[in-house]
């Protein structure tokens, strides 16, 4: 079981997500922006960042790094492929997940441990939880501000793509509180939480966040 | 004159007058530079000779003073490099070794509170790069004038934005600091940025271009006409006549690239690993210029630079603008001829732009050319080395009037709702209250080794993931003890920053500093920066941990107003097992089933009637008069020894030290982070032992189960404890005096910050 997280100039999470890639007991592989290459891994994760600075736009830039342009068709066909903060904002340039994040409600930057509920345990990344499960998870971001058009939340909601919704308060202001949304097949999930930092009491709130990781381990494994 | 003022024309035209005093220097230093050159410096070497020996850069007021950091030094074994470079280096242990340093960005983040307080944050960056380490926390000592003040509301959140986006984007968790407000700031704001890497012993880099044939090669952002001037007229003049429309000093302050210093991180850390660097330096305060003088003069002795090889961003700029630029994310490094392949091509992966500029020399002179002509041509020692003063420094007689307005005249609270109202107040009061407002803006989980981070006593960072080796750090400082007495007041501030540290299980092992004060040419101002440095000195001396670097940041003062002197000190400390750390919050539940409720020990110095600078002084009375609390460094170390044994034993479910507002502020900080009450019997007057801010002093809570055992080992550290109640329950009650609830303590602690901006 091997799980690539691809590191773009300005990604900062990487070595997080690489970390939890190895306590949820699967191999952790580097990718790199400008290889054209996946390295044969079961699962991709878009670890968070400001990738080319946020220049232009959070994610604009990086979606046509070299590497997407093996991930993208990679992703259409079933690979699991988690974003997480930038990683999201790239998903959703590349449109491998419908909407857009924007600037927070209160136009700055939130850092804060958050109470979220899974609303599909279902997807390639969430299997390892029930479905509403509470869990608490570290949000740190500018833009996550969930953004779409009524028909596009309208269908979300309808067909069971919103993932995660903030439970307390919603921190940004995203549309129906939505925290992450998945593709309709359910391998591509984006996240604007950072789970990654809840895989150890010791450096966050929770170690709710493993079951992300563990999730796509089980899947790929079974 | 036109056409480049090269060195030929220089010799030529001995006596054509020069703008010295328009760039900082003074007759004097204008003869010293003519002496030694034996003519006129061009108009390039003026320049570079006016930010080299700016305050900012030559440290000419404050060295004579600072030499007593070094020859006070106590033995310590853990000092891998001392002052004079970069950084200091510690050895942590297991083959690590850390860097740390702190440094002030004051006035640019006054005048352009946003850029200014993030080129801070990248400046520091790239000091600790530069000594070959990872950069892996950072943290921020804020101070500002009246919160209420209009002013306030537009370089507060300003400096907060400016070091969220640029540590946020650079991914560095921003793992504590401080903020205050007194009305001495107001017009000179404290924007001090920390910061701290990480590196194996062998990875020590060197600031010095040695080896004739070397390539020198500046790397990173390209140089624009950014921040010209500003080490030697900005950072040194004040601002009391900035409304006189003085063209020559307009502030000009430089903007950061956070995305480009994050790729310049990751650059430098390939091309070290590559062993692809043989000097190095980052470009700070007097760029170009600093960086070549200092690397030559450090190294073989010379260094041959062509300055139309420095690639630009505004083609109109000549020599002068080029040596003085602070454009920032440049560093400048020196590498063997047959390596610089390899190294141009590690900047390429990263997509740092590099240029081949010079090369070092062994003819001992700087020589720079501009179209093939030489335009600076002198001993690098000369501008490195730069004046030394030796200013006059008087105590000023108002001292003697502070010290005799006695808080002990003041009115005390009469009953316990008088106290009651006394600790909300102080509470909620800006100083004091919930800072979550400016540290939600901050990332402080990134890297996912943050174990510590504000509110907490000490910022926390893991070190080796298996073996569990951490390092702590605590910036302090109170401008307000160091008004009274800045000897003392030093020392109080090393106290409270070493005691910090402490309460995290750390064991402190060196320090840092950050000395702001007014300007050096008041004899007052001179007198409190020698008295402060001497109480460091001393200090150190006696806590056994030396000072490793630090920065002086003078002429922090509006006409003849200065600031209160605030040196801000920090301290580095090495955690075995960061598993073993303690919080300062109060346990909500007890460990096992059948135990009775947690005890609370107050351990430490005796409490006694001081108020003198308190907190409890100035929010209630604005009053600042008296003596501050005396510093007993003899009991902060057995405290400090103490508390890291008793964490190591896993005897201690929190701990949290005594400062600012005394035991009152310190129970509800954690009764609010744990989310549980306490009841608490006071042995003594009530007032005196809720507010006084006697130093040398922590409350702590045992482990059930563990009382015996940490009584023993107070005891064999010789340091008094005093049972003063319990945890639990959901107000913070003091017997006989009042009981608040916590949901009440939690709402005017949370209030103040965001009700002021927004």
């Amino acid at each position: 079981m091997r799980i690539g997280v691809i590191t773009f100039p300005g990604s900062l999470d990487d070595r997080d997500a690489l970390r939890a890639v190895r306590l949820a007991g699967a191999e952790p592989v580097a990718l790199w922006h400008g290889d054209r290459d996946l390295r044969g891994v079961d699962a991709v994760i878009l670890p968070g960042g400001f990738s080319y600075g946020d220049y232009l736009r959070c994610g604009a830039i990086a979606r046509f790094a070299p590497v997407m342009s093996e991930l993208v068709p990679a992703a259409r066909a079933g690979l699991p492929v988690l974003g997480i903060c930038n990683g999201f904002q790239i998903l959703c340039e590349a449109h491998l997940l419908p909407g857009a994040l924007t600037r927070n409600a209160g136009l700055k930057f939130i850092t804060r441990d958050l109470r979220l509920r899974v609303e599909n345990a279902r997807t390639a990344w969430t299997r390892a939880y029930s479905g509403g499960e509470q869990i608490v998870v570290p949000l740190k971001s500018g833009e996550g501000a969930y953004a779409a058009d009524p028909g596009t939340l309208a269908g979300l909601e309808a067909s069971g793509q919103v993932v995660i919704r903030y439970a307390g308060d919603n921190p940004n202001g995203s549309a129906a509180a939505i925290a992450g949304v998945c593709n309709a097949a359910g391998n591509v999930v984006g996240l604007m939480p950072h789970p990654e930092h809840a895989v150890d009491p010791l450096t966050g709130p929770s170690a709710d966040g493993l079951g992300f990781f563990t999730s796509v381990v089980a899947r790929v494994a079974a | 004159m036109t056409g480049t003022d090269t060195v030929a024309r220089a010799a030529a035209t001995a006596g054509l007058p020069q703008p010295f005093a328009e760039l900082g220097l003074t007759a004097g230093e204008y003869a010293r530079i003519v002496h030694t050159l034996g003519r006129r410096p061009t108009s390039a070497e003026l320049a570079l000779y006016s930010v080299m020996w700016s305050e900012h850069c030559s440290y000419k007021s404050s060295k004579v003073h600072l030499k007593q950091f070094a020859a006070k030094a106590p033995p310590s074994d853990a000092l891998l490099a001392g002052i004079g470079h970069n950084a200091g280096v510690v050895d942590i242990g297991q083959g690590y070794a850390v860097t740390f340093k702190i440094e002030s960005h004051n006035h640019p983040s006054y005048v352009e509170p946003h850029q200014g307080a993030a080129t801070g944050v990248g400046g520091i960056v790239r000091d600790i790069l530069a000594m070959g380490a990872r950069p892996v926390a950072v943290m921020d000592a804020l101070r500002f004038g009246p919160a209420s003040a209009p002013d306030t509301a537009r370089v507060l959140p300003g400096v907060v934005s400016g070091i969220s986006s640029y540590g946020n984007c650079l991914g560095l968790p921003n793992i504590g600091g401080e903020l205050d407000f007194d009305p001495s700031y107001a017009g000179n704001p404290l924007v001090n940025a920390l910061c701290v890497g990480v590196m194996r012993h062998g990875d020590l880099q060197v600031a010095a271009a040695s080896g004739p044939g070397n390539q020198v090669i500046l790397f990173g952002s390209t140089t624009g006409p950014d921040g010209v001037g500003g080490a030697s007229v900005l950072a040194s003049a004040t601002f009391g006549d900035a409304s006189s429309g003085d063209a020559a000093k307009r502030p000009s302050v430089q903007v950061g690239d956070p995305f480009l210093e994050k790729l310049l991180v990751e650059c430098c850390l390939e091309l070290y690993a590559g062993g692809l660097v043989t000097g190095i330096q980052d470009l700070g305060a007097a760029g170009v210029a600093c960086a070549t003088t200092e690397l030559a003069a450090a190294g073989t002795g010379g260094m041959l630079v062509r300055l139309d090889e420095v690639p630009l961003r505004d083609a109109s700029l000549g020599p002068p603008e080029i040596l003085m630029s602070e454009s920032q994310e440049r560093m400048m490094a020196v590498v063997e001829p047959a390596r610089v392949d390899e190294f141009l091509a590690v900047c390429a992966k990263w997509e740092v732009r590099a240029a081949v500029i010079g090369e070092v020399t062994d003819t001992g002179r700087l020589v720079m050319t501009w179209r093939g002509e030489p335009v600076v041509d002198i001993p690098p020692a000369s501008a490195a080395d730069g004046p030394v003063y030796h200013r006059p420094l008087a105590r000023p007689a108002a001292q003697d009037t502070l010290a005799a307005a006695d808080p002990a005249a003041l009115p005390r609270p009469a009953d316990g709702a008088g106290l009651r109202a006394d600790l909300l107040a102080l509470l909620g009061s800006p100083g004091l209250a919930d800072k979550s407002w400016v540290t939600d803006q901050y990332d402080r989980y990134v890297r996912g080794d943050t174990v510590l981070a504000m509110p907490e006593d000490g910022g926390l960072v893991r070190v080796d993931e298996v073996s569990g080796l951490g390092i702590a750090l605590a910036t302090d400082g109170n401008g307000r003890y160091c008004r009274l007495d800045p000897y003392l007041g030093t020392q109080l501030a090393l106290s409270e920053a070493y005691r910090n540290v402490a309460a995290t299980g750390a064991r402190p092992l060196a320090v840092t500093n950050c000395l702001n004060f007014g300007s050096p040419e008041d004899p007052a101002v001179m007198w409190q920066f020698a008295e402060a440095v001497r109480g460091l000195a001393d200090g150190c001396a006696a806590l056994g941990v030396p000072v490793t670097g630090g920065n002086v940041s003078f002429y922090n003062q509006t006409g003849t107003a200065a600031i209160h002197p605030t040196p801000v000190v920090g301290v580095l400390g090495v955690h075995d097992d960061v598993h073993r750390r303690v919080g300062i919050g109060f346990p909500a539940a007890m460990d096992g089933p059948g135990q009775g409720p947690a005890g609370i020990l107050l351990l430490g110095r005796r409490t006694e009637a001081e108020f003198g600078g308190s907190a409890w002084a100035h929010v209630r009375h604005g009053h600042l008069g008296g003596r501050p609390p005396a510093p007993d460094l003899d009991a902060e170390r057995r405290l400090a020894a103490l508390l890291a044994a008793a964490a190591a034993g896993l005897l201690l479910s929190a701990a949290h030290d005594l400062s600012d507002g005394g035991l009152a502020v310190a129970l509800a900080e954690s009764c609010l982070r744990g989310g549980v009450g306490c009841r608490v019997e006071l042995p003594g007057d009530p007032f005196t032992w809720l507010f006084s801010e006697s130093a040398a002093r922590a409350i702590v809570v045992v482990r059930p189960g563990a009382e015996a055992a940490l009584g023993r080992l107070a005891r064999e550290h010789g340091v008094p404890g005093t049972a003063i109640g319990t945890v639990g329950g959901d107000s913070l009650t003091v017997s006989g005096c009042f009981a608040i609830p916590l949901a009440e303590l939690a709402a005017v602690h949370a209030q103040t910050l965001p009700a002021l901006f927004g």
